[in-house]
């Protein structure tokens, strides 16, 4: 992926309007019902005048398809949805403070015309209101906390009728390794899912701790050496998207982006077939060169099969049972020193495969 | 000598965010920072303004004030006063050793491993973070001990618990959240330590190590951290706002409980900090649910402030300025932590620009105004003048201003998903915002300048500022009734508590400032050099640690168990006052006082000497 991302060709405040547009309206169109069929209109309505309040008056600005404010599956705008949902009803507490409290400054003030009862201190409906207006708020947010939790728990397989498709991620420093069991592919730092088709992440880290997200689709999930996560995401529009880790993890932290090109079936068979038949098979060699410390970029003079100018790499194939090795390795009773630990600044590949011939 | 720390540790740590802001604000592909002097940059920060800024200004702040507000003469345990102290210093002093030898951390406030173990940093960076920590958190525990026997034991007679001031109230429930948050910070380092230092195996990727236990000891620290930050703030405010609204705090009752209840309440959310660790929906739904339930009691407490001003007589001083400023930006960071309660939501914003300007909207306003606030209001009883008003007032829009400017373009990038922690981005849009954001940044530095020329020009001013009526705001709480500065004794006679705003109730009743009946002897600690001394040695200790000096490191745990041994061995020291010394004392104040409150200076004197009444 190029290194600037711009909007259309613009860029800076251009920018920042055009997108504010588009996010608004793409988002109002699909507006999700809040409650009961009844509630819906209101509900809706109100949101959508919040939304357009904050989103024209406080936040225009917008990067194309790497926020959830323009949203591209239905588990990101579901979030987008709780977002503003909460604003609004959070609101009933917090606005009378930004309203009241000038108007009492200006009322009570030394020397003004309002009453003054220096030994008021009680009152009960006062203390009825104030503790059980922020209890019945609360109350109403827990349920639908609770709610939401469950329904977008990210482990959770989306329904579909088409199988999901399946994609392992191994975190490295600094780069993303997705390999596709079902086509035997892999690639580094760029990925082409289908539209409509669910997708199911299963992610480890062969480095540090790090953290997955793809904005646009579904929020983040952290990613650990010897543990296994799950992300299932959704995409109904096609695009590219940005991923990214967020979780910081040393000097090649800031670009550790990935690109995700969302297409039709056809454009995903294709971006297959390319990576079988131009891609090289990445072997246990290519694994280390990969799993050493440094951007995708620094390896740009291998003659892999670039998939674009930032350092995006695809390979026809892939060591068998890559993932489960990976994630393994750190759960034998056999320690991983410096020289073992990709992502270490001491990391000696060569040790590392004599290492792991052994054990096998 | 807390809130002295403090400010100088302020100065470092808010240069190091302006120059943070400026850098993102010139990033865009670049800028003139590198990544690892970045994330330097921003661990210093972090680890500075939470444990050497907004901690020891805490600290500070209830050691001045809580003896006077409940008429006590000290704190219960002096000596023990002075270690935390130094133990404190002992980790800013390797703050500020790591500026010049060596680098620091680069794991951020919140050190996380494995990225912060020995396979992933090998220098020397995290061991400086942990020493600090380690060592300034056992501190802290031990001031926590100091405050809550303080207040438990040494309350004037009279003194219920429903009669003590609002800010003691909130110190008692910090001292406790000190006593049992800061433990779990003390065992996470060490157990770090032992994983770099002897090959331990608590948080590494290998060998049954769990990176996540140490996420969750250092939330069961982390977060009521901040509320132990923010109630003494809370504190402040109730005392400012009654103060200059001229009326009993409203609401008292339910202040208490609010306040108990928020107390309680921090140690049952720490999960709210990784939703995004894989956990099971279940645990993140009550989680997030108990997350939410915070803002019951918070709320409250706003809505108690507001109903105090109702109906009082509003004078905008400097605090009260700090205390709306802060009341305003609260609540707006109260809404944005509603929604990352929500764990749905904390998927999106975490890790963002969005999280990093709502816990900024919570410790800015929150515990910074809160501090700047008290810093004023008590100034005058410290040393006897106040703080000039006209660079007062600048420094405290400034802040307001400033953070507006700094923080709300900060929710906005992180919501367009710009990521926490980098040095530099790649998306033309967020640019705009940094740029808002950099004059913030600005703004916030003059606001700060600002507070230093105050001080400046209070102290060449000072016989024009000076307070001699020792109750400069018409308080209604004991610390005012007595000189400022308070002699040594604090109070020539403990008094006899009988109300809630109980100076309030003497001088409506005619009660203040008359003379006592009688006069004794007081018995006051020995100043010593036990602190000096366990400063030095926690120093080279830490910094022994840090650059593996084993002799050195030795030499200097086995003076720290000698001089345990020996204060042992010492008793307690204390000097007597004669009570001639305080009598006369005394005297000179309320003669002082009645002159300018134009009373005839023999009105309300004994005839009968009490010193000889005491004698006989």
């Amino acid at each position: 992926m190029s290194r600037t991302t711009t909007i259309g060709n613009m860029t800076g405040f251009d920018g920042m309007v055009f997108g504010a547009r588009r996010a608004f309206l793409h988002w109002s169109s699909q507006l999700r019902p809040i409650g009961g069929a009844g509630a819906r209109h209101a509900a809706g309505l109100a949101t959508a005048t919040l939304a357009s309040a904050l989103l024209f008056g406080a936040c225009p600005a917008l990067a194309q398809d790497l926020t959830f404010l323009d949203p591209a599956g239905p588990i990101a705008r579901s979030e987008l949805d709780h977002f503003w949902r909460i604003a609004l009803i959070s609101s009933v507490a917090v606005l009378p403070v930004l309203l009241l409290l000038p108007l009492i400054v200006w009322r009570y003030r030394a020397g003004g015309k309002g009453a003054f009862r220096p030994n008021w201190d009680y009152s009960r409906q006062l203390e009825i209101t104030m503790w059980g207006v922020p209890i019945v708020i609360v109350a109403i947010l827990s349920v639908q906390l609770v709610r939401n939790t469950l329904e977008l728990d990210p482990y959770r397989p989306l329904a579909s009728d088409v199988p999901p498709l399946q994609v392992d991620v191994v975190a490295l420093n600094w780069k993303w390794l997705f390999l596709l069991p079902e086509y035997g592919i892999a690639s580094v730092d760029s990925l082409t899912i289908p539209v409509d088709r669910p997708v199911e992440f299963r992610l480890t880290s062969d480095s540090t701790m790090q953290s997955f997200m793809v904005p646009a689709l579904a929020g983040q999930i952290y990613v650990m050496p010897g543990m296994e996560t799950r992300q299932n995401l959704l995409a109904d529009r096609q695009g590219l998207f940005v991923g990214r880790n967020t979780q910081f993890n040393g000097p090649g932290f800031a670009g550790q982006s990935f690109a995700l090109q969302v297409t039709d079936t056809a454009g995903f068979e294709g971006w297959v077939s390319r990576l079988r038949q131009d891609g090289p098979v990445m072997d246990e060699a290519a694994y280390a060169l990969l799993a050493t410390p440094g951007t995708a970029k620094d390896l740009s003079g291998m003659r892999w099969l670039a998939l674009d100018s930032g350092g995006a790499f695809g390979f026809a194939a892939y060591p068998d049972g890559l993932f489960d090795r990976v994630r393994q390795r750190y759960m034998t009773q056999l320690p991983v020193g410096p020289a073992e630990q990709p992502g270490s600044p001491n990391y000696a590949p060569e040790g590392a495969r004599q290492k792991d011939s052994q054990h096998d | 000598m807390y809130i002295a720390l403090a400010f100088v540790m302020m100065a470092r740590a808010i240069a190091e965010a302006a120059v943070m802001r400026l850098q993102q604000a010139l990033a865009l592909d670049g800028g003139f920072l590198s990544e690892a002097h970045y994330a330097e940059l921003f661990s210093t920060h972090g680890t500075i303004m939470i444990f050497f800024v907004a901690m020891p200004f805490v600290t500070g702040l209830i050691n001045i004030v809580v003896p006077l507000q409940i008429g006590a003469r000290d704190v219960s345990f002096p000596l023990l006063n002075s270690i935390s102290l130094a133990l404190t210093a002992v980790g800013a002093a390797l703050m500020m050793v790591s500026l010049v030898i060596g680098d620091f951390s680069t794991g951020g406030w919140t050190g996380y491993p494995p990225y912060t173990g020995i396979v992933f940093s090998p220098g020397e960076g995290p061991d400086y973070w942990i020493w600090a920590i380690t060592l300034s958190s056992v501190g802290t525990t031990l001031t926590g001990i100091n405050f809550a026997v303080t207040i438990y034991k040494e309350r004037a007679p009279g003194m219920s618990f429903m009669r003590m001031p609002m800010f003691t109230w909130t110190a008692l429930c910090s001292a406790i959240l000190m006593i049992f948050a800061l433990p779990p910070i003390t065992a996470a380092c060490v157990m770090l330590a032992l994983d770099r230092y002897l090959d331990f195996h608590f948080f590494t990727s290998d060998l049954g190590g769990n990176m996540m236990n140490f996420a969750n000891l250092f939330w069961l620290f982390g977060h009521p951290e901040v509320y132990l930050l923010i109630l003494p703030a809370f504190g402040v405010f109730s005392e400012v706002i009654a103060t200059f609204s001229g009326k009993r705090l409203y609401g008292y009752a339910s202040l208490v409980a609010a306040t108990m209840c928020i107390a309680v309440l921090s140690f049952t959310v720490w999960v709210h900090h990784f939703f995004t660790m894989g956990g099971s929906p279940y645990l993140n739904a009550v989680f997030g649910a108990a997350t939410m339930t915070i803002a019951i009691p918070t709320g409250v407490k706003i809505y108690d402030w507001m109903a105090t001003m109702y109906r009082g007589r509003i004078r905008l001083t400097v605090p009260m300025v700090y205390a709306l400023g802060f009341m305003m930006l609260f609540v707006i960071g109260g809404l944005t932590g509603i929604q990352l309660a929500n764990p749905t939501i904390s998927y999106q914003v975490h890790n963002t620009l969005f999280l990093v300007a709502h816990f900024h909207n919570m410790l800015v306003p929150g515990v910074l105004f809160g501090m700047l606030a008290g810093y004023t209001y008590w100034f005058p009883k410290v040393f006897g003048f106040r703080l000039e008003d006209r660079w007062g007032y600048v420094a405290a829009y400034g802040w307001i201003l400033g953070f507006m400017l700094v923080f709300f373009p900060l929710y906005v990038v992180g919501l367009l998903g710009m990521t926490r922690r980098t040095y530099d981005y790649t998306t033309a849009a967020f640019q705009p915002w940094m740029i808002v954001s950099a004059v913030g940044a600005g703004v916030v530095l003059f606001a700060f300048a600002a507070l230093v020329i105050q001080l400046v020009r209070s102290i060449q001013g000072r016989s024009a500022l000076a307070d001699t009526t020792g109750d400069p705001w018409d308080g209604r709480s004991l610390e005012w009734s007595i000189p400022s500065p308070p002699p040594a004794w604090n109070f020539a006679v403990l008094p006899e508590v009988k109300d809630r705003d109980d100076f309030t109730r003497q001088k409506e009743g005619g009660a203040a400032w008359n003379p006592a009946a009688q006069y004794d002897d007081v018995e006051l600690p020995r100043n010593r050099a036990v602190g000096v001394i366990v400063f030095l040695t926690g120093t080279l200790l830490g910094f022994a640690l840090v650059w593996h000096v084993w002799w050195m490191a030795a030499a200097m745990l086995a003076m720290i168990v000698a001089l345990v041994i020996w204060i042992g061995f010492q008793g307690i020291s204390t000097e007597t006052v004669s009570a001639a010394r305080v009598y006369s004392v005394d005297c000179d104040f309320l003669a002082r006082k009645r002159a300018a409150l134009g009373k005839s200076a023999a009105s309300g004197v004994n005839t009968v000497d009490p010193v000889g009444r005491a004698r006989a």
